[in-house]
C-alpha cells in the first residue's frame, strides 16, 4: 500500500487505525494517496530531534541526559514566539517514547483545550494514573513516567493554575509536566518554583542566518546574502516568522529572485521616507499637516504599533534629541504601546503620540 | 436589484482593478499548494474581502461561489449553546467569531477543530486543505485568540487559515509570527476616481471628472463608502452635474452638529443635551471609537493650533479607558466634558489678554 509510504505526517489526533483505514481509502480511490501534502515550511522544517533544536543548547543538554536514562525534573519554557519551546518538548517526547508509545505517554493540552479547574483536576489526573512501564515495543528502554504538557500555559486562569499545583504534586511518581508559556510573570509563583525553568532567548542573528540558507538551499531558494541578513533583522529573533518570510518571498516572486522591497513589505516595516517624514512634519509644527499624514499612515494600513517600534529606534538613536526629549517620547511610545495590546483604537493613539512629540520638538529647544 | 457595491465586485484576481501587483504576487503564492497562514489587513473599504474572495477563486474554482448560509449550535464544555451563523461552500467556510461575543473563543475551539479534523469532503478538489476564513480578528477576546494559537499549527496540513481585520495591532504577537500578513492599503483617489468611472460607464451612465473626484475626497479612500455616495448621487439627481450634493449619512450630519454644539456653548445643561446626543448615537450602533474620532475630527477643526494636541491626547486618552470599561457612554461623555472645561478656559484667558 502506497499510502503507507507517505512517511510519518506531523502529530495527529486521530488513533493511528482510524488514520489508517482513511488513508487507504483514499489511496484505493484516487490513486492520489502518494502526493505528499504541502504543508508550509515552518511544519516541514520543525525539529524532529533535539539535535536539530538550534540556540538553546541549556535545555537541550537537560533532555539529552533524560534521553540517556536520567530522570527529567518538571519544566517550564518560557519566551517569545517562534523560539523553539513547543519544538523542543515534542521533538524530546518523541525521541523519549518512539512513534507508538507517543499517543499513550503523552498528554497535550494547549489553549484551545477547555483547561478549566475541572479538566485539570479531571483528565490530567486519570491521564497520570494510568500506569507506564519502563520498556517500548521496539525493545528500547524509556522513562517510566509520563508527561502532561501545558502549552501555552500563560493563558490559564490562576484558579486553574492553583488546581494544576495540587495535581502536581500528587502524581510526581508518574507524571511529569511541562509548562511552556511567552511570559513567565503570568504563571503563579507556586507553580514557578516547582519547575526548573528554561529561558527560550530570542535565536541570534547568526543562527538565523544559517537556518535560513539551508531551507533555501534545500528549496531551492534564489536569495543573496544580503537579502538573508535583511529577513534576519526584520523577523526580531523568532525563527518562524523568519521561516515564513522566506518562503513568502519566494512564493510571491514567483521565482524570481527575493528583493529587499518584498521583505519590508511582508514584514510590514514602514519605509524610512514615512518615518522620517513623520519626525519632520512634527518638527515644524503644523498640526494640520500631521493630522493629514496621520490619515494617511492608517489608510496605507500600516499598523501603529509596528510604528512604535521602528520610532523607539530612530528616538533611541538620534543625535538631533536632547536626553529629556529622549526620555518624555520613550515614555509616551510605551505607553501607546501598552494602549494598544488593551485594544485602543490606532488612530486616537497616533494622534496622540504626534501631539506629544510635535510638543517636544517645538517647545523647549 | 443589488447595490453598485455588491453588483460590481471583480470575482477573480486578474480582475482586481487597483494594487495589480499585489494581485499578481497572490497569485504566485497559491500556486504552490505550501503556502503559510494568511493575516490580511488594512482599512475599512480597502477591498480586503474582494481580495480574498478572489483569492478563493483563484485556489479552487467557481465552486466557491456556491454559498449557504448555515446556522450552526456549538455546545460549550459549560453544556451552554452557543447559535452562530456561517457562509460556506465545499471548499471552505467563513465565519465571524466576534459574534459570539465572550463566547467567541468556544466558537474558536470547537468550530475550527471540527472542521480541521474532518477530511476534505470531495476528493476531486485539486487541494488537500481546505480554507477557513475568520472576519474580524481584531475583535476577538485575547483568549480566543490565544486558543488560535495551537490549532493552527497543528492542523495545518488540512487547514488553512485566512485571517482578516482593520487592525493589526489587536492581534497579539503568536498569531502575527503564525501568519503571512498581506496588507491591503485602501486605494488611492485616483484609484477610486477609475473604479467610480468604469462602474457608471458599466450603468450607461456618466459621471463627470470632477463628481468622481469629489466623491473620491469625501469618502476618506473607502472605495464601498464611495461607490454607494456615488449611487446615492444617481438617485439624486441625473444626468449628474460637476458640483451637485453629495448626500451624506445621517449619522454623520447628526455627529457633526453634536460637536458643534459642544464648540457653541459650555455648561451643565449642554452637556446634558450632547449626553442625550451621544445616547442616541450608540443605539443606533455606532460604534464608540468612530463616535471619538468623528468628534475629534469635528472639534480640531474648531481650536487654536496649541489646544489642538492636548484635545487629540484626550481623545485618545478617554477611548482608550473606553475600550477597558464596561460603558461606552460615560467615557464619551468625560471626553466631553473635559474639552469643555479647558476649551472654556481657554477661550476665557484669550479674552483676558485682549482686554488688557
Ligand atoms: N530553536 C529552534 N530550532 C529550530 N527551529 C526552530 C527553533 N525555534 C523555532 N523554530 C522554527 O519555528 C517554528 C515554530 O517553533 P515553535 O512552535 O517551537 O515555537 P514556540 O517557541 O513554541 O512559539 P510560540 O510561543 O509562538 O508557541 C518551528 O516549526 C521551527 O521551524
Ligand atoms: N479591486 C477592486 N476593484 C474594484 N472594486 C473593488 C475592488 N476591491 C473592492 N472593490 C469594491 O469595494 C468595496 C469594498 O470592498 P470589500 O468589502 O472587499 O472591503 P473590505 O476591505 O473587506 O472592507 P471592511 O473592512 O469594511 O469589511 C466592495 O463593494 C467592492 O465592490
Ligand atoms: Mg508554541
Ligand atoms: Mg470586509
Amino acid at each position: 500500500m502506497q499510502a503507507f509510504l507517505k512517511g510519518p505526517s506531523s502529530i495527529s489526533t486521530k488513533p493511528p487505525a482510524a488514520k489508517e483505514k482513511g488513508a487507504a481509502g483514499a489511496a484505493g480511490s484516487s490513486g492520489e494517496g502518494k502526493k505528499l501534502k504541502p504543508i508550509p515550511w515552518v511544519e516541514k522544517y520543525r525539529p524532529k530531534n533535539v539535535d536539530e533544536v538550534a540556540f538553546q543548547d541549556e535545555v537541550v543538554a537537560v533532555l539529552k541526559k533524560s534521553l540517556e536514562g536520567a530522570d527529567l525534573p518538571n519544566l517550564l519554557f518560557y519566551g517569545p514566539p517562534g523560539t523553539g519551546k513547543t519544538s523542543t518538548i515534542l521533538a524530546a517526547a518523541r525521541e523519549l517514547y518512539g512513534p507508538e508509545l507517543f499517543r499513550q505517554r503523552v498528554l497535550e493540552l494547549n489553549a484551545s483545550d477547555e483547561r478549566g479547574i475541572q479538566v485539570i483536576r479531571e483528565k490530567v489526573k486519570s491521564f497520570a494514573q494510568l500506569t507506564a512501564s519502563g520498556s517500548r515495543s521496539d525493545g528500547k528502554v524509556c522513562p517510566p513516567f509520563k508527561i502532561v504538557i501545558l502549552d501555552e500555559a500563560d493563558s490559564m486562569t490562576s484558579a486553574a493554575q492553583a488546581a494544576l499545583r495540587r495535581t502536581m504534586e500528587k502524581e510526581s511518581k508518574t507524571t511529569r509536566f511541562c509548562l511552556i508559556c511567552n511570559y513567565i510573570s503570568r504563571i503563579i509563583e507556586p507553580l514557578t518554583s516547582r519547575c526548573s525553568k528554561f529561558r527560550f532567548k530570542p535565536l541570534s542573528d547568526k543562527i538565523q542566518q544559517q537556518r535560513l540558507l539551508e531551507v533555501s538551499e534545500k528549496e531551492h531558494v534564489k536569495i543573496s546574502s544580503e537579502a538573508v541578513s535583511y529577513l534576519v533583522k526584520v523577523s526580531e529573533g523568532d525563527l518562524r516568522k523568519a521561516i515564513t518570510f522566506l518562503q513568502s518571498a519566494t512564493r510571491l516572486m514567483g521565482g524570481k529572485e527575493i528583493t529587499e522591497k518584498i521583505v519590508t513589505e511582508i514584514a510590514g516595516v514602514i519605509p524610512k521616507e514615512t518615518t522620517d517624514e513623520l519626525l519632520s512634519v512634527c518638527q515644524s509644527g503644523s498640526f494640520e499637516k500631521l493630522e493629514t499624514l496621520a490619515k494617511n499612515l492608517i489608510n496605507e494600513g500600516y499598523a501603529v504599533a509596528q510604528l512604535v517600534n521602528q520610532l523607539h529606534d530612530t528616538v533611541v538613536e538620534s543625535e538631533d534629541y536632547s536626553d529629556k526629549q529622549k526620555s518624555v517620547i520613550v515614555e509616551k511610545l510605551a505607553e501607546v504601546d501598552k494602549c494598544l495590546a488593551d485594544g485602543a483604537d490606532e488612530f486616537l493613539q497616533l494622534m496622540s503620540l504626534c501631539a506629544l512629540v510635535m510638543q517636544q520638538l517645538t517647545q523647549n529647544i | 436589484m443589488s447595490l453598485w457595491a455588491d453588483k460590481y465586485r471583480p470575482g477573480s484576481l486578474g480582475r482586481l482593478d487597483y494594487h495589480r501587483e499585489q494581485a499578481a504576487q497572490l497569485r504566485n503564492l497559491v500556486q504552490c499548494g505550501d503556502f503559510p497562514h494568511l493575516l490580511v489587513y488594512g482599512p475599512s473599504g480597502a477591498g480586503k474581502k474582494t481580495r480574498i474572495m478572489c483569492l478563493l477563486r483563484e485556489l479552487y474554482g467557481a465552486g466557491v461561489e456556491k454559498l449557504r448560509i448555515e446556522h450552526q449550535s456549538i455546545t460549550a464544555p459549560s453544556k451552554k449553546k452557543i447559535e452562530i451563523s456561517t457562509i460556506a461552500s465545499n471548499y471552505h467556510l467563513e465565519v465571524n467569531p466576534s459574534d459570539a461575543g465572550n463566547n467567541d473563543r468556544v466558537v474558536i475551539q470547537e468550530l475550527l477543530k471540527t472542521v480541521a479534523q474532518s477530511q476534505q469532503l470531495e476528493t476531486s478538489t485539486q487541494r488537500d486543505f481546505k480554507v477557513v476564513l475568520l472576519t474580524e480578528v481584531d475583535k476577538l477576546t485575547k483568549d480566543a485568540q490565544h486558543a488560535l494559537r495551537r490549532t493552527m499549527e497543528k492542523y495545518m496540513a488540512t487547514c488553512r487559515l485566512i485571517l482578516c481585520c482593520n487592525s493589526m495591532s489587536k492581534i497579539i504577537g503568536p498569531i502575527q509570527s503564525r501568519c503571512l500578513a498581506v496588507r491591503v492599503p485602501a486605494p488611492s483617489i485616483e484609484d477610486i476616481c477609475h473604479v467610480l468611472s468604469s462602474v457608471c460607464k458599466k450603468e450607461g451612465l456618466t459621471l463627470p471628472q470632477e463628481l468622481a473626484q469629489r466623491l473620491a475626497e469625501k469618502s476618506g479612500r473607502n472605495l464601498r463608502k464611495a461607490l454607494l455616495m456615488c449611487e446615492s448621487c444617481r438617485v439624486q439627481q441625473y444626468p449628474f452635474t460637476a458640483d451637485q450634493d453629495i448626500p451624506e449619512m445621517d449619522w454623520e450630519v447628526y455627529l457633526r452638529e453634536t460637536a458643534n454644539a459642544i464648540v457653541g456653548q459650555q455648561t451643565p445643561q449642554r452637556l446634558l443635551e450632547v449626553r442625550g446626543r451621544l445616547y442616541e448615537l450608540l443605539t443606533h450602533c455606532i460604534p464608540p471609537e468612530i463616535i471619538m474620532k468623528g468628534l475629534l475630527t469635528e472639534l480640531l477643526n474648531n481650536c487654536d493650533g496649541q489646544l489642538k494636541g492636548e484635545v487629540a491626547q484626550m481623545a485618545a486618552f478617554y477611548e482608550h479607558r473606553l475600550q477597558l470599561g464596561s460603558k461606552a457612554i460615560y467615557h464619551l461623555e468625560a471626553f466631553v466634558a473635559k474639552f469643555m472645561a479647558i476649551y472654556k478656559k481657554f477661550m476665557e484667558e484669550g479674552l483676558d489678554d485682549m482686554m488688557f
